[in-house]
């Protein structure tokens, strides 16, 4: 055209591919060019302010030379090479696996940001220059801000969560997941050690040494036996509850449900660790009161003895049901109060019998509306890290588990792992484990709710 | 039940069976009641136990009685002046505050997002941060705590204050969303036409009409730490930086028998503003699950 512009699309697309902005200045828009620039020149400064470019002498290594970027992914890529030493001078500056693991996970999101923009860059050079060759007018960067802005607005508002949640909750799950992969342990403690990438070695062993297999195999199933049998005696006994209170013949509905709600409202772990206390094995009143009435001669180990581990596992979900039943109970009598009263009226004309009345009518009604809170209750308690940490800390102990007691759980057993005993790696091949239980249950659950149908009709 | 009865007395036939219906009757209430004592019996022997402990003249648990003979307030002062119960306390709260104040902003900004507005990545976001809340929270703490050492965030309180509150925006988010959606669109859209923007629909209208959700949010969020162990655990290290959780797990931990009482008398003074908050605010807490549950 008359200043020359008509070119195809692709020239500043390639210009901006080669220099970040070098196309939007092809295409007269300077402001954007300044921008894109910017970020180009802001990528490649943190790299060499992070790195060591001004002295090159000995050479260019990763290692030692390397900034942000570049020495990040170095590290994520070997986990160091070397470890820290007793030299005559005192420690040597040794290479720290883990912390160079996370520097190369934050690196690499960063770096994908970064690229992000660079595709944004090339993108907009392609597009303008398209635009231009069709109206013959260059577009003013101020009008492109505006429409960026009512256009960005939703990303703009999320951004404060997107970075909490990137560096909070996506970058520690990754790199708990790729913890799973490499040999960090209590062997391998940097920075006096290195730690390696050792592929599926952790999962071969979890399924083929039999100490980590009965270990896991015998927590695994004790853990889905504790989340059915916690969460169906939890809604029955909610249910039974509620359906005794909506008996016509109680009277001072509200002080039973105010007495019985408490369990409820009382922060649960005050009320797990004075559970722990009430039957504690040396000086617990309940085993006195046992023992003054005569029903036992000497004091009972409720949650330490090893030779009965399915009494302490009886005593948990028991004081489960104690923590667990208000809950339902509350949510129920609100169900069965709003159900619609016509029905039972039609049941009654037809001869239903009050059993009748509740298995065939208000039983099913309150279970479709309780459903996807029981899945809920059932994910919750398979990770129900309290009860069994406060009551019993997994114990009693059983000397043919690694690491582990007769009521540990995964997460208590992950815990143990973690805290107590350094075994990071393994820590994590189980939180893999748990995420795809939970993880295929929730998945399940949710597709069953209408939350992505509604997505569609939106 | 009452409408049978009466039936029952309006028809000539049965009336034989009315005398037995009415023993059978009775027999039952005696259960129901029998059942309901029982329960409350239950229900209510461990709080009035430990609520004795804590009055009681006796330091040890060996020793502790429901209902105490003379009673005192020395496990309180004893608590109050050789603790740092109450430094344990302020720093509770003050994370509490916090925290619910950032999840309640940062949850309600995105679920209106994701609630009202069509983007590209819509789909892709919602389908990640469903996936975000399904791994245990354990998982990544190996890595928050060197992330935290890097950035000297340990056993300091806005540490806690940030992972609670990332950690809770999915769930949150999606909760509140699901809310959003029932709330009919034509309200911002006529607000939209009368030339509000963006920001102002949101303070004005979508803030005052997602109050329930938001009652729920929040007091959830103010909740979690009061009772949380294992984030405290591993990021504060300072024995005046405590949570209570932490607090009261080690007056249990270990020695149990001599520091007993003192564990009773700090139990109730978290339990009971606690309890009240949840017992009054119960309506909020059950509708807010119930809506969870089923809008996902």
């Amino acid at each position: 055209m008359e200043n020359g512009m008509h070119k195809r699309p692709i020239i500043p697309g390639i210009a901006s591919a080669v220099i970040w902005g070098l196309g939007q200045l092809l295409n007269k828009q300077p402001v954007k060019a300044l921008f894109f620039f910017f970020m180009q020149a802001l990528l490649v400064l943190i790299e060499v302010l992070t790195g060591q470019y001004t002295d090159l002498s000995e050479g260019y290594t990763f290692r030692e030379n390397g900034g942000f970027f570049i020495k990040g992914l170095w590290g994520m890529v070997t986990l160091g090479e070397v470890p820290r030493r007793m030299s005559i001078l005192g420690l040597t500056d040794g290479d720290h696996s883990i912390v160079l693991l996370i520097n190369g996970i934050i690196g690499l999101i960063f770096l994908l940001i970064f690229v992000s923009v660079y595709i944004w860059n090339i993108k907009d050079a392609f597009r303008t220059r398209k635009l231009i060759n069709k109206t013959g007018i260059v577009p003013k960067t101020k009008d492109y801000i505006d429409e960026l802005w009512s256009s960005m607005f939703e990303y703009i508002v999320l951004t404060p969560s997107i970075i909490m949640l990137v560096l909070i909750c996506l970058m520690p799950i990754l790199f708990g997941m790729v913890i799973a992969f490499t040999n960090y342990n209590g062997a391998h403690l940097p920075p006096a050690k290195l730690v390696d990438w050792v592929g599926f070695d952790n999962f071969i062993n979890l399924f083929q040494l039999p100490i980590w297999s009965r270990t896991f195999m015998g927590v695994f199933g004790w853990t889905l036996a504790w989340a059915v049998l916690s969460t169906v005696t939890c809604f029955f006994g909610g249910l039974f509850q509620a359906v005794i209170l909506n008996n016509k013949r109680v009277k001072g509905k509200k002080v039973w449900r105010t007495i019985f709600i408490l369990p409820w409202a009382i922060p649960g772990m005050i009320s797990l660790l004075v559970f722990k206390t009430l039957f504690n094995g040396q000086f617990g009143p309940v085993s006195q009161f046992l023992m003054d009435i005569g029903l036992t001669d000497q004091r009972i180990s409720w949650f330490t003895d090893s030779s009965s581990p399915n009494l302490a596992r009886a005593m948990i979900i028991l004081i489960n049901l104690w923590l667990g039943f208000p809950y339902f109970m509350a949510l129920m009598s609100g169900i069965m109060t709003s159900l619609d009263k016509e029905i039972y009226e039609a049941a009654k004309m037809d001869g239903a019998s009050p059993g009748q009345e509740f298995w065939k009518l208000t039983f099913p009604l309150v279970l479709s509306a309780t459903a996807p809170l029981l899945i809920m209750s059932f994910a919750a308690n398979f990770n129900n890290f309290g009860v069994i940490y406060f009551l019993t800390q997994g114990g009693p102990t059983n000397p043919h588990y690694q690491f582990a007691g007769y009521t540990d759980i995964l997460i208590t057993w992950i815990y143990k792992l973690t805290i107590d005993n350094k075994m990071y790696n393994m820590a994590s091949v189980m939180s893999i484990i748990i995420f795809l239980v939970i993880g295929s249950i929730s998945a399940w659950n949710f597709s069953r709710t209408n939350a992505f149908k509604d997505e569609e009709g939106a | 039940m009452e409408t049978v009865t009466e039936l029952n007395k309006g028809t000539p036939q049965t009336g034989k069976k009315t005398s037995a219906y009415k023993v059978k009757n009775s027999i039952i209430t005696i259960l129901i009641y029998c059942q309901l004592l029982i329960v409350a019996a239950a229900v209510l022997f461990p709080i009035v136990w430990i609520v004795g402990a804590s009055f009681g003249q006796s330091t040890g648990l060996a020793n502790a009685t429901p209902i105490p003979k003379d009673p005192t307030i020395m496990h309180y002062k004893k608590l109050i002046e050789t603790t740092k119960f109450l430094d344990w306390y302020w720093n509770t709260f003050k994370i509490a505050v916090l925290n619910m104040i950032f999840s309640v902003f940062l949850s309600t900004s995105a679920a209106y997002i994701f609630s009202r507005f069509k983007f590209k990545g819509k789909k892709a976001g919602l389908m990640s941060i469903l996936i975000l809340q399904m791994f245990p929270s354990f998982m990544g703490m190996i890595a928050i705590y060197i992330l935290f050492l890097n950035f000297g965030l340990l056993n300091n309180h806005w540490g806690l204050v940030i992972v609670y509150a990332a950690g809770q925006i999915p769930f949150n988010t999606w909760l509140i969303k699901g809310y959003l959606q029932s709330v009919p669109k034509s309200l911002d859209e006529s607000a939209m036409i009368d030339g509000a923007t963006k920001t102002q629909i949101f303070f004005k209208i979508i803030l005052p009409l997602s109050k329930p959700i938001l009652t729920f949010v929040a007091l959830t969020q103010f909740m979690a730490p009061w009772m949380d162990f294992i984030l405290p655990r591993l990021l504060i290290s300072s024995n005046d930086k405590k949570t209570l959780a932490i607090g009261l797990f080690e007056f249990i931990n270990g020695n149990t028998n001599n520091n007993f009482t003192m564990f009773a008398a700090g139990a109730i003074l978290v339990a009971v503003p606690i309890t009240l908050l949840y017992a009054f605010l119960q309506k909020y807490l059950i509708s807010g699950i119930t809506a969870g549950a089923n809008k996902g």
